[in-house]
């Protein structure tokens, strides 16, 4: 072995031809940060392209015929720009989801936290992952060639397009959502405080009822207003089975459009740019945008200010 | 006087134990209700479809006629589509990430970004759709490319690997980072040589499932303005193409003038939840493989 | 005491210090000299007033009850301490002719020549040679030959060759406690630093590693100049030339180590050297 290597002098040799790396050391940080302000930009674009073209749209549309109108009719000579009938499908439809995945994910989120035992959680949670993780244009083949059909045989006047159906099976690809984020505020719920209510003799039930729930109220609506937020944003479910009728009803037996559903429908139309149709889809968009928004702000506050300090 | 009467307690402990038993049902029942439904899902997709899948099936050109048509475009596309999203997404993913964690001081502009990230995972997939469709298609000119798919899918699922990252630079002990600057390292070599390997499986799973994500979202790509019927396979990615959620659209809606084709977007969601479940696995597998260390 | 906040007055501070003072003592008898060194971590005041001279070649021993300064002592002189954002330093540490503040010694090249071995053993998730090599490679020696002789010459000269020659190329984290910490030693030898802070090295290790590790500080103290931190008096009783005894980030009393613990010159040593504190 060379017993003269001399690692002091080796290192101090390459000091002298380490500036290339000494200038990149002080790039490094301007290169990630303009890599990280991407994520800003994509928002400014989002914010951007909305903007110009709604406020393009509103040149051509009074803004109170839009938010007030009934009547939507978007192609032929006397076209209509009425959002209140994809509102009422976008509102209808998520209202059907929550039917569902409020009452069924915070039980299951109960289950999970409460009740079961370790075991049983490992096996379930996995599974219900997958449930989340299965594309949504699967969901929309099934409501459409699967769950309409059966709810016809029950609701003999149901139409084959309906908001009722794709609103169902909504819910049920949201049931994991609302059970994973309700169950992580439920078991943060430190032990202790169950514990002093088993020692009063509450049975598991009470303790969840009067105990675990309302220490964790803050995350189980964080979760449901998260939830809803998902549900008008959905849009593959909607387009393929609630069909593309304007009307404006709250019937939910019959065929109706969501917001989202509109702006797939427009877009697949080619919609000349310049058309007031086309412009209409930014506007439409806008006002989806800001519905999720506020709902995802909202969560976020919920989760924040009221947040229990055990 | 007693306050408390011990026989009505006694007699009231029975009811009160059956009703949190029969809660306790209706609880268990809630929980497997969602894995019912994904029991029969699976068993609807599969007997639909299971027989229409071939070699014919999967190597074919798609065609109008439903005996004829095959799925290998769709999956093309879809893999071209990933070799844009995979590397664009892991450099903006990873480097926002290295950023935030690493080299932002805890200011105004670092709250902004992550503030900026969180808001961004919970916009609507289809407004990426329309951003993508004002920036990319008609703003740069790029028509409805793969190019242009690919980095819209990149920023819709940006959030995701952002975050899944984060998460694995945060797990990197402190320990770590104080032997490589206790030994003279600057800050870019304890990143690269410490930090990046110590956090390299948790970002791979992270970007795995964004990237499986990306293969299953529909909604952007419709709104891109992708056709109906795309038959030449793409082989690059300026190339026009489809995507197989895509295709699995097309053929769902046009099932009510065509019954076969109700089997061929069965068929189709086999191939696709195959394939995302290929990819699940492997996020797993690298998950246990590398979470015994440390 | 004006209080000074952000790494920018600190510099200016220092930098000011210059001009006026001209004791510093570069004679190579001394490798760290502190002058009125103080430390606030936020409001807390940590290091008061900390005046000493760490001589070559010796073991300089660091000791005093918990949360005394001691730890927070020895990382100011790597300015590891520095990883704390809310710390703020005053004062002058030289190390050898080097005012280790002055923006234009890099904070990198000081802690080459001052390497530091931690409280808990922290080898990287790598192989041992890789953890070994570590060093030698990020200061731009790539050669394969000559990384092989470093490492087998770092090992040895950490007392753990034989124990692991044989698996080099396995993971760090499958050896003991006390292999892991000798690898931590070896790795920091490596690069052939001039100072070598250690920071309770054994406090973690089970007896039997504590005196390997021992040993292997009166092996080491002939090439390097040592300065441990120990909460244990019999281990720097022991193993060290020069104690240090700290309390509430003072220094009470330091001088030759059979001095301070044959005749301590304070009461406040006294009682904490024979137990009645700490």
């Amino acid at each position: 072995m060379d017993k003269n290597i001399n690692v002091r002098d080796m290192i101090h040799k390459n000091k002298q031809s380490m500036n290339i790396g000494r200038v990149w050391e002080k790039m490094v940080p301007k290169v990630l940060l303009s890599i990280a302000i991407i994520s800003i930009l994509t928002t400014i674009g989002i914010l951007a392209t909305l903007t110009v073209e709604t406020i393009a749209f509103f040149r051509e549309v009074p803004i109170l015929d839009f938010f007030t109108g009934t009547k939507l009719k978007p192609l032929g000579a006397n076209a209509e720009f009425g959002v209140l009938p994809l509102l009422t499908g976008t509102i209808l439809s998520t209202i059907i989801a929550m039917f569902v995945a409020i009452p069924v994910g915070l039980m299951t989120a109960v289950y999970l936290s409460e009740y079961a035992s370790d075991k049983v959680r490992r096996t379930l949670k996995p599974l219900l992952e997958v449930l989340a993780g299965i594309p949504t244009i699967v969901y929309g083949f099934f409501a459409y060639t699967f769950v309409t059909p059966i709810l016809r045989t029950f609701i003999p006047g149901l139409d084959p397009t309906n908001i009722l159906s794709p609103g169902l099976v909504m819910g049920i690809m949201i049931i994991p959502m609302v059970a994973s984020l309700s169950e992580d505020a439920m078991s943060s719920v430190p032990s202790e405080m169950r514990q002093g209510a088993f020692a009063l003799g509450a049975t598991r039930l009470e303790t969840t009822w009067r105990v675990v729930i309302p220490a964790s109220i803050s995350g189980i609506i964080a979760s449901f207003v998260l939830a809803i937020s998902r549900a008008i944003g959905e849009t593959m479910i909607v387009t393929i089975a609630s069909g593309s009728s304007k009307n404006f009803t709250f019937d939910i037996t019959q065929s109706m459009q969501t917001m989202t559903a509109y702006i797939v429908e427009v877009t697949g139309g080619e919609a000349p740019a310049g058309s007031t149709l086309y412009y209409s889809l930014y506007a439409v968009a806008m006002t989806l945008f800001v519905f999720t928004l506020i709902m995802n702000l909202l969560a976020q506050y919920i989760s924040r200010r009221f947040r229990e300090e055990y | 006087m007693k306050h408390v009467d011990s026989t009505q307690v006694q007699n009231r402990m029975g009811t009160r134990l059956l009703i949190n038993k029969l809660a306790k049902s209706i609880f268990f029942l809630s929980t497997i209700f969602g894995l019912i439904v994904l029991v029969i899902l699976m068993y609807r997709v599969l007997s639909q479809g299971v027989e229409w899948i071939d070699w014919q099936f999967i190597t074919g050109k798609l065609s109008t006629m439903a005996e004829n048509a095959g799925v290998m475009g769709p999956l093309l596309g879809t893999f071209w589509l990933m070799l844009v999203v995979a590397p664009v997404t892991l450099i903006l993913g990873v480097g926002t990430a290295i950023y935030l964690e690493e080299y932002a001081k805890k200011n105004r502009l670092q709250s902004l970004i992550q503030t900026n990230i969180s808001n961004l995972a919970g916009v609507p997939s289809i407004v990426f759709g329309l951003l993508g469709l004002t920036v990319f298609v008609k703003g740069m000119n790029l028509g409805n490319i793969i190019l242009a798919g690919g980095l819209t899918m990149s920023l819709l699922v940006l959030p995701i690997v952002v975050v899944a990252s984060q998460e694995a630079i945060r797990a990197v002990p402190q320990y770590l980072r104080e032997a490589s600057y206790g030994m003279g390292a600057t800050k870019w070599q304890t990143v690269k040589n410490v930090v990046m390997p110590a956090s390299l499986p948790g970002i791979l799973t992270g970007s795995i499932l964004a990237l499986s994500r990306a293969i299953g979202e529909t909604a952007p790509l419709v709104v891109l303005g992708i056709p109906a019927l795309i038959i030449p396979f793409p082989d690059n990615i300026f190339d026009k193409f489809t995507v197989m959620p895509l295709q699995i659209y097309y053929w769902t809606i046009d099932s009510a003038l065509v019954d076969e084709y109700a089997n061929l977007a069965a068929a189709a969601i086999v191939i696709l939840l195959l394939l995302l479940f290929a990819m699940n696995s492997i996020a797993v597998i690298i998950r246990n493989k590398f979470q015994k260390r440390l | 005491m004006s209080t000074m906040t952000g790494k920018d007055k600190k510099f200016t501070e220092v930098a000011q210090n210059k001009e006026n003072d001209t004791t510093i003592n570069t004679s190579n008898k001394t490798v760290f000299e502190t002058k009125d060194l103080n430390l606030w971590y936020g409001e807390d005041h940590a290091l008061k007033d900390i005046n000493l001279k760490i001589p070559e070649n010796q073991v300089t021993a660091i000791i005093g009850p918990s949360g005394c300064g001691k730890s927070t002592f020895i990382k100011t002189l790597n300015r590891m301490v520095e990883m704390v954002p809310i710390v703020k330093v005053s004062g002058s540490i030289a190390y050898r002719d080097k005012r280790i503040f002055d923006p234009r010694y890099r904070v990198e090249e000081l802690r080459t020549q001052v390497g530091m071995v931690f409280q808990k053993p922290n080898p990287f998730p790598k192989s041992i040679y890789d953890n070994i090599a570590y060093g030698p490679r990020i200061h731009g020696i790539k050669n394969k030959k000559v990384l092989d002789q470093i490492v087998e010459k770092s090992l040895r000269g950490a007392a753990i060759w034989d124990e692991v020659k044989d698996r080099l190329n396995e993971n760090a984290y499958g050896l003991s406690g006390g292999q892991q910490q000798r690898i931590c030693i070896a790795r920091c030898l490596a690069i052939e630093p001039d100072v070598i802070l250690m920071d309770e090295p054994t406090s973690a290790l089970d007896p039997i590693s504590t005196l390997k590790v021992e040993e292997l500080v009166q092996e080491l103290k002939k090439d390097y100049s040592i300065i441990i931190v120990t909460h244990n008096m019999q281990q720097a009783a022991r193993i060290s030339d020069k104690t240090a005894f700290f309390l509430n980030g003072e220094v009470v009393e330091f001088s030759d180590t059979n001095e301070l613990f044959s005749n301590p010159e304070d009461k406040r040593t006294e009682d904490y050297i024979t137990g009645r504190f700490g």
